[in-house]
């Protein structure tokens, strides 16, 4: 363990989120509904990082995370590295992909499109990965990441 | 297949085989029995001309159709959400052609019901029928769809077909020019997905230099409520008038193109020229409409 991560105490058994591009650490708790946790957890934001210059991190204790939040994560920060923690000891390691589909969480921009206008949950397509940007399977719209919001 | 909702979805292949079809009803080398059968023709937003040609196609095959054209005195109105209006009309009918203005309310239409659904028009997104018509039009008149030289003129940014023709024909190596008024050129995202695929497009302003080249012209009106300008409008409104002058010189198989209706875009002595193919275009329409219906209904005898 280097110097940043000693800035707060390890976790025994959970998650680490590394890497989180700087600023962007709120939103991925949004996403994992962190404000609405009992569980320990510790946000760290604008930490300096050799690597990224600035990164954000977050700690959460007692919880490993499915696949599809691991997409989630991804789609908001792709740098992100997951290490899970057993027993202080790092078990695994591993990067966020971004996934092909992407059900539920994005909001459709385009106010004519029938996800605004009926019940019906989003589901959107990747369309591009540098820079991220994904398709409307309803609309056929395309948008870049930083375009569209995000339901949790 | 099981529903026409965009021309994503739709293969090479199932592109083939349709305008084959259509052929094959045209020619009437197959008969097509639809005895029995009721399409739901549902014109949330009004069309004439669609609406026409879906009832001929359903009609010239024996079935018969009940229709709605407008939202004013049905369900709609009185608050009934699309999911519920559609559930009921499937409980009637055994296929449901769709136009509604609300882009993606044919795929939600075909993920709602359990018959089949054609989108005949969802806002300015996708109208598939349009797009198969005009592509059986091109193989009808060239005798290939591979390696052709495509001219599409007026407003590219805005109409609909021209998207789905310029997508469609780029599974064939095709060669286009696009020709519009600067703020009225093809969407950034068509020119990705055609660049994605190695075709070679260039974008002009006037036709004029290239029609010798041109194996089809399309043409688009240019919407004058589209300008903020009248000048604007008044300045580029006659660089995209089709005139028999214009067809001086061009190849002995180029045809014209349009979707209609027309305005003043092409000029009353092209349609007396060899090259004028619009109402033929349009005709063309009800033979791919009837293919399309046969395969999403399986009427295809064996």
């Amino acid at each position: 363990m280097n110097k940043e991560q000693l800035k707060v105490d390890p976790i025994k058994n959970g998650t680490v989120i590394d890497h989180i591009t700087a600023g962007k650490a709120l939103q991925v708790a949004e996403i994992l509904n962190i404000p609405n946790s009992e569980r320990e957890i510790m946000i760290g934001v604008n930490l300096s990082s050799r690597k990224m210059g600035k990164k954000d991190i977050i700690k959460i204790e007692n919880r490993e995370l499915s696949k599809e939040e691991a997409g989630s994560i991804a789609l908001i920060s792709p740098t992100a590295t997951l290490i899970v923690i057993r027993d202080y000891k790092v078990i695994n390691k591993f990067g966020v992909d971004i996934p092909e589909e992407i059900h539920q969480h994005v909001i459709c921009p385009n106010t004519a499109c029938i996800t605004n206008i009926e019940a019906v949950e989003t589901r959107f397509e990747l369309a591009g990965k540098t820079p991220i940007e994904v398709r409307c399977s309803y609309c056929e719209k395309k948008y870049f990441i930083d375009e569209v919001k995000f339901r949790f | 297949m099981k529903n026409l909702i965009s021309m994503r979805d739709v293969s090479k292949e199932e592109i083939l085989k349709l305008i084959d079809l259509a052929d094959k009803i045209e020619r009437k080398e197959i008969t097509v029995d639809m005895t029995g059968k009721l399409a739901a023709l549902l014109f949330f937003e009004p069309s004439t001309r669609t609406h026409f040609s879906f009832e001929t196609a359903v009609k010239k095959l024996g079935g018969n159709t009940f229709s709605m054209s407008g939202t004013s005195s049905t369900s709609v109105k009185k608050g009934e959400t699309l999911a519920d209006t559609l559930m009921t009309i499937s409980m009637y009918a055994d296929i449901i052609v769709m136009r509604h203005i609300i882009e993606g309310a044919a795929r939600f239409a075909s993920e709602t019901v359990d018959i089949p659904v054609i989108n005949a028009g969802d806002g300015t997104n996708q109208h598939p029928t349009q797009a198969m018509l005009d592509l059986y039009s091109v193989q009808k008149t060239q005798g290939t769809l591979n390696n052709l030289t495509v001219g599409m003129v007026g407003d590219l940014r805005l109409g609909r077909t021209v998207h789905s023709l310029a997508q469609a024909l780029s599974d064939f190596n095709p060669k286009f020019y696009f020709a519009s008024p600067r703020h009225l050129q093809m969407p950034g995202y068509i020119k990705d997905d055609l660049k994605a695929k190695n075709i070679e497009f260039t974008e002009l302003e006037d036709i004029k230099e290239v029609m010798h080249e041109l194996d089809i012209m399309y043409v688009t009106r240019i919407q004058k409520e589209r300008f903020a300008v009248l000048e604007d409008y008044e300045k580029v409104k006659d660089s995209y008038i089709i005139s028999k002058k214009l067809l001086e010189g061009v190849k002995s198989n180029f045809k014209v193109l349009h979707p209609l209706p027309r305005v003043n875009e092409i000029t009353k002595d092209v349609d007396d020229t060899e090259y004028a193919y619009y109402f033929q275009q349009a005709r063309n329409g009800v033979f791919m409409r009837q293919a399309i219906i046969t395969e999403l209904l399986n009427l295809i005898p064996r």
